[in-house]
């Protein structure tokens, strides 16, 4: 649910970066954070469990900078991956312009990842919204993985596996390392951004 | 969804919060959606609070509390009351999408404060009915 003020300008815009747990979302966020440093004025918001895996969300505010006169802020959400804590993702997800599905590279991730996959587009659903519809990028986390000798799944089945109905943007990526992270922010924002400017036309 | 508020709106939004909270002493209040954005705020320039921070986890918090409802079988709570030791934060639900926050010190009577926090949205509704109806 975006918000445009008239009064100030400005443009405030939900990007939701989903997936399943472990798969590096929230490393994705303190990618950003750390890279941009200069344009987040404030603290990133983490709420975690003791085990450092992310109980409710992470929040980024993130100024993009002025778009067509308009400045925009972009609200970088993450949900936790986990699969008992659907009621939570559901509540992430409210008011959502865009998603970064952030896909585990890793051989025994592939069920939990196809099964994200279907989470997230039953929890749009209850928000009357279209995983076909909605702004979407895929990022194939841990590719990094491959240096070490942990067997990865080729972006080939992953791409069936995940995308070959919706048919999205997606990037191999190493959200610790960096690699890519900037490049699906950019992505996604771009989409999001069009998909908002279609809304208005 | 996507919704715009302009100039006139907000500006006679920005009216009420100040009419109503600012002269009462309330250090700070403001008006978000339930996605987390931030659509007016006042405060008394006492203090700096990150309140796209705070918007973003009250919308969290207010979802939390709204699932704890209706587990127990009610639809929703409609208004959240945080106490500290010198800061306290209220939170009002305003029509199906909003929410409005205050924080306060103790010089603030609660009672008083549910008067105002009542009277502004009844003001809220209607300048936001005008512009979300069709």
């Amino acid at each position: 649910m975006a918000f445009v003020n008239l009064k100030k300008k400005e443009v405030q815009v939900k990007i939701v970066y989903y997936g399943p747990g472990r798969g590096g979302k929230t490393t994705n966020l303190e990618y950003i954070y750390n890279e941009f440093n200069d344009r987040i004025k404030t603290e990133m918001i983490a709420i975690k469990t003791q085990g450092d895996r992310t109980l409710f969300f992470d929040f980024l505010p993130f100024e993009m900078g002025k778009i067509k006169g308009y400045d925009v802020k972009i609200q970088l959400y993450t949900v936790p991956g986990q699969v008992k804590y659907d009621a939570t993702r559901r509540l992430v997800l409210r008011g959502v312009d865009g998603v970064v599905f952030v896909a585990d590279s890793m051989k025994v991730r592939r069920k939990s990842n196809m099964l994200s996959v279907k989470n997230l587009q039953d929890n749009l659903a209850t928000y009357k919204k279209s995983i076909f519809k909605i702004p979407l990028v895929f990022q194939y986390n841990k590719r990094d993985l491959a240096g070490d000798g942990i067997p990865l799944l080729s972006h080939e089945t992953m791409e069936k596996d995940l995308n070959s109905r919706l048919k999205v943007p997606s990037f191999e990526a190493s959200a610790l390392k960096g690699d890519n992270v900037v490049k699906t922010l950019k992505k996604i924002i771009t989409l999001t951004m069009s998909a908002l400017e279609k809304e208005f036309k | 969804m996507t919704y715009v508020l302009g100039q006139e709106q907000l500006d006679a939004i920005e009216e009420v919060l100040e009419d109503d909270f600012m002269d009462m002493g309330v250090r700070c209040v403001f008006l978000i959606d339930m996605a987390g954005n931030v659509i007016a705020s006042q405060d008394s320039g006492k203090m700096q609070h990150d309140i796209y921070s705070l918007a973003a986890l009250a919308a969290g918090n207010f979802g939390a509390v709204s699932t704890m409802a209706k587990i127990i079988g009610e639809d929703e709570f409609s208004l959240l009351f945080h106490k500290g030791k010198k800061e306290s934060i209220h939170f009002s639900k305003v029509m199906k999408d909003f929410l409005l926050i205050t924080i306060f010190d103790q010089d603030v009577s609660l009672g008083f404060l549910r008067l105002k926090v009542s009277e502004a949205i009844n003001e809220i509704t209607g300048i936001l009915d005008q512009q979300m109806s069709p």
